[in-house]
């Protein structure tokens, strides 16, 4: 357990996951392609990661281990993951074994969670884990601790393809994402569809407009210098349009993930990933 | 009470004949608001005749010209409220607060453009009357 983040000897890369599917680019482009000589409709269809759209120099940054500031915070997770905490004296590895154990978790988040009757994204998972098993206070939504736990466990899924939860309950909660999706918002009246639906591929001013697919957080984006989650990014579109953003951890950004998961179905995890 | 002169306005799909303050618009005030990136906006979504703007929005038609296409009043009506023309347009409403929801605290009851700032704009790409000197689309 402990030495999961050790790199192995000789500067191959860290033994932190499973190795990553190298066909995978190849695989996508070769579905878009087979989409557009097609035409068909339902044909492969036709999404991209940001990944796809970035220079190459950030698509190495991302690829090379060594090189991604993500696997930074996946190795102050371990430490965490390690580390007995909380009134219980109990570290995460006690209950769950190695971080390899949380191998798709991540792929099919959010997820339902009973006891407290609500829609809960890993974030929150792990924090209920805290005040339930380890008797210790839930760490910030955004803090370093929260997002080096996450990105441990997003990591572990990296190359599986999005399965979202199929908790019967998890429907309602992402037809209230895909509503909030469509909702113009904001001063400049503009719904997350108009940009991510109707003007991806675009140029607005800069910046290349995504499909905003959530495949790849946590993330490391060079204009925050840092790590950041999913409710940050939201947080900045929203903003974006000079709408009041929704609270770290809502209700409102748990569904909106669960219905840009379910939007991503089938493409493959890459987070930590790195974005401009 | 902008809502209201739109509302009382009969089928106006194509222009606003009133200018919305006394004072004439300046053009050349104009162009600094369309000109600024992060002033107007229009440049996220519109290319127009600003060479020193590097990066400029694919997402709309270009400004150039637009003074030839279009008259006084119906480029007003556009900025004010392009949904008056088209209910589905993309183009924020630029005077107008009818219909906006979560508005982020720091905005809320203000305009994207004060009246003036309209005119302004309005006058300026009144002289845009040149065709858009061809260029690499995307
Ligand atoms: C005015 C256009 C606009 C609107 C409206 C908008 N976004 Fe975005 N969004 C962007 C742009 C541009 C980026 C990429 C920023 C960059 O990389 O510099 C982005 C990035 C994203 C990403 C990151 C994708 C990735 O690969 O990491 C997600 C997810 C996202 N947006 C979701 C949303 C959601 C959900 C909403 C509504 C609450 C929304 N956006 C509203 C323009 C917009
Ligand atoms: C978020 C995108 C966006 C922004 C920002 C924006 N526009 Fe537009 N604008 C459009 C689109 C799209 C159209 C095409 C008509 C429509 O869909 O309403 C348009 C149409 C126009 C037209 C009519 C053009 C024609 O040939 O008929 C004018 C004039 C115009 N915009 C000026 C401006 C000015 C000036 C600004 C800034 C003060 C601005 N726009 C900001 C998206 C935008």
């Amino acid at each position: 357990m402990a030495g999961q983040v050790e790199r192995a000897e000789g500067g191959a890369a860290p033994r932190l996951r499973p190795p990553r599917d190298i066909c995978r680019k190849a695989r996508w482009s070769g579905a878009v392609v087979a989409a557009v000589l097609a035409g068909a409709a339902g044909a492969q269809d036709g999404r991209v990661s940001t990944y796809e759209q970035m220079a190459p120099e950030l698509r190495a940054m991302q690829d090379d281990d060594f090189s991604n500031p993500g696997l930074l915070w996946a190795q102050t997770g371990e430490e965490l993951w390690a580390e007995p905490s909380g009134a219980d004296e109990v570290a995460c590895a006690e209950c769950h074994g190695a971080a390899e154990e949380m191998a798709g978790v991540a792929a099919h988040y959010p997820d339902w969670d009973e006891e407290s009757g609500q829609a809960v994204d890993l974030a929150a998972r792990i924090n209920l884990c805290r005040q339930r098993h380890q008797g210790a206070e839930p760490l910030e939504r955004g803090s370093e601790a929260l997002l080096a736990l996450t990105t441990l466990v997003a990591l572990q899924s990296r190359g599986q393809p999005i399965a979202p939860s199929e908790a019967p309950q998890m429907e309602a909660v992402r037809g209230q994402g895909e509503a909030l999706y469509s909702t113009r918002m904001g001063q400049l009246n503009l719904a997350c569809a108009t940009c991510h639906d109707d003007l991806a591929g675009g140029r607005l001013l800069a910046a290349e407009i995504p499909q905003a697919h959530p495949t790849g957080y946590p993330q490391y984006r060079l204009e925050w210098q840092e790590m950041g989650d999913l409710d940050r990014r939201l947080r900045n579109c929203m903003v974006g349009v000079r709408a009041e953003p929704f609270a770290a951890g809502s209700q409102e950004f748990v569904a909106l993930e669960a219905y840009l998961k379910a939007r991503a179905v089938g493409m493959e995890m890459e987070a930590p990933a790195i974005r401009p | 009470m902008l809502a209201a002169a739109l509302a009382a306005a009969p089928a106006l799909g194509q222009g606003l004949e009133e200018p919305l303050t006394a004072v004439p618009g300046d053009p050349v005030a104009g162009a600094a608001i369309v000109g600024e990136p992060t002033r107007g906006l229009c440049l996220l979504c519109h290319a127009g005749p600003f060479p020193d703007v590097p990066f400029q929005g694919t997402l709309a038609p270009p400004l150039d010209g637009v003074g030839a296409r279009l008259s006084v009043p119906e480029l007003r009506l556009r900025i004010v409220d392009s949904r008056q023309v088209n209910s589905a347009s993309i183009m924020p409403p630029y005077h107008s607060l009818v219909g906006l929801t979560r508005v982020g605290e720091r905005w809320q009851g203000d305009t994207i453009l004060s009246a003036q700032e309209v005119e302004d704009v309005v006058a300026f790409l009144a002289t845009l009357t040149d065709p858009p000197i061809p260029e690499e689309t995307e």
